[in-house]
């Protein structure tokens, strides 16, 4: 489970770090935050400086710079030194997305990944997608890839609502 | 981590060598962006390339830390010329077609994901980071292209006879996948590297049962073509770089 792997505000001042590192919005998709998408790691501090460890979703995810830019800008405005580290291992995965996160995600009208990523190797092989409106699970693939590299592009055959679904890696 | 040397210099070298790997075929997908056949695979091939300029990125720049002499991941990919790219033969193939791009990106894809899967076993903490990331990504590739490849296969006659084109012009260049440069030999007796020769039955497999839906024959390579481990490279390297390195080259030290 993520909470495991996540360090626990042991004082105040690290209760508090990581408090507003976890309300940064992620900038291509503001309904959540970085602590909801587990991409959020770790805040811990150290020598009066805020250590904040974050994963990238992709390798290539663009919005990279920009989270770690954000993150540190919160944390500077709330009057913490910071250092940010980019970790890569463990590799993220969807299944780091918490059930609030999936909530909000589904509220936006994004279709919150299937529950357990596995490999999908199999050709033509496609998760069971349940429509972010109508609940409905006879929908239809239209794009493997959309507006962002985590999400593919999905129609809902119930209710005619286009939609886009967050791949489950 | 530290090395100490050989063993670092050849780390370094490897390092680079996969980069050029995913860095040339990240800018060649990218070159279909705004011309792909339709809007869905306009929005795949630029994804697929930013998987890869990650990778890319990651690589260098964790080669140019370990070298520890002031170059950046931007110095290796603006600042060297064709002959210092270590990148396969392959992936700087011309995109040609659509039935080319995609058969590419699976011959290469279907090697490197069993690669980077046995890397995760190796020692490098860093690597094998980057390596848990790239075996996910480069799952996906092999769908979405393998379904191309399947589609295309049995589809029209003339998309038939397109696939079949881009197996007789591409396969020749698949041989070194298999065929690590010394550096990388170096790397896989430490441990560092799982070894790219291993990866072949996996590969076999792979290609064989897409190409049965595909109907497609596997065929057979008199004289493989290899080259570009040692940096002997084709003409369409230096035109890629031409592009790829203008404004670095033209305004040197940019940044934005």
């Amino acid at each position: 489970m993520v909470e495991d792997t996540l360090s626990r505000p042991a004082s105040m001042d690290q209760a508090r770090a990581w408090r507003v590192a976890a309300g940064v919005p992620d900038p291509e998709i503001p309904c959540v935050t970085v602590a909801d998408l587990g991409i959020l790691r770790s805040v811990e501090i150290i020598e009066g400086v805020a250590e904040v460890a974050l994963t990238p979703t992709y390798s290539g995810c663009p919005a990279v710079i920009a989270i770690e830019l954000a993150v540190e800008t919160a944390l500077l405005d709330a009057g913490f030194e910071v250092r940010i580290e980019r970790v890569f291992s463990p590799p993220w995965t969807t299944d780091w997305i918490t059930p609030e996160g999936r909530e909000k995600l589904r509220d936006y009208g994004i279709s919150p990944p299937a529950k357990t990523s596995t490999s999908k190797m199999g050709m033509f092989s496609n998760d069971e997608v349940n429509c972010p409106r109508c609940s409905s699970p006879d929908t239809r693939k239209i794009s493997e890839f959309g507006s962002t590299a985590c999400k593919a592009q999905y129609v809902c055959k119930a209710c005619a609502e286009p939609f886009e679904y967050f791949k489950c890696i | 981590m530290t090395y100490a040397q050989p063993i670092k210099t050849a780390f370094v070298e490897t390092l680079i060598t996969l980069g050029d790997d995913h860095l040339i075929l990240g800018h060649r997908l990218s070159e279909w962006c705004g011309h792909a056949p339709m809007l869905e695979e306009d929005l795949s091939l630029p994804n697929m390339a930013l998987d890869l300029l990650g990778q890319a990125n990651n690589l260098y720049s964790y080669a140019a830390e370990l070298e520890g002499e002031g170059r950046s991941e931007d110095d290796i990919a603006f600042l060297r010329n064709a002959r210092q790219y270590r990148n396969l033969l392959l992936v700087e193939r011309p995109n040609g077609d659509f039935a080319h791009t995609v058969l590419r990106q699976l011959y290469f894809a279907a090697a490197m994901q069993p690669f980077w899967q046995a890397t995760l076993n190796c020692s490098d903490e860093r690597l094998n980071g980057f390596a848990g990331k790239a075996v996910k990504e480069l799952a996906t590739h092999i769908r979405h292209c393998g379904e191309w490849v399947i589609r295309l296969g049995d589809g029209t006659d003339e998309s038939a006879q397109r696939m079949r084109k881009a197996v007789e012009e591409l396969h020749i260049y698949t041989d070194e996948l298999f065929q690590p440069n010394a550096a990388m030999r170096i790397c896989v007796e430490a441990g560092l590297i799982a070894d790219p020769a291993a990866q072949r039955d996996i590969w076999n497999t792979t290609i064989a049962t897409i190409f049965k839906d595909a109907f497609l024959q596997v065929p057979e390579i008199a004289f493989p073509q290899q080259g570009g481990r040692e940096g002997l490279h084709t003409e369409a390297l230096g035109h890629l770089l031409s592009e790829l390195q203008y404004m670095q080259r033209t305004y040197p030290g940019m940044t934005w």
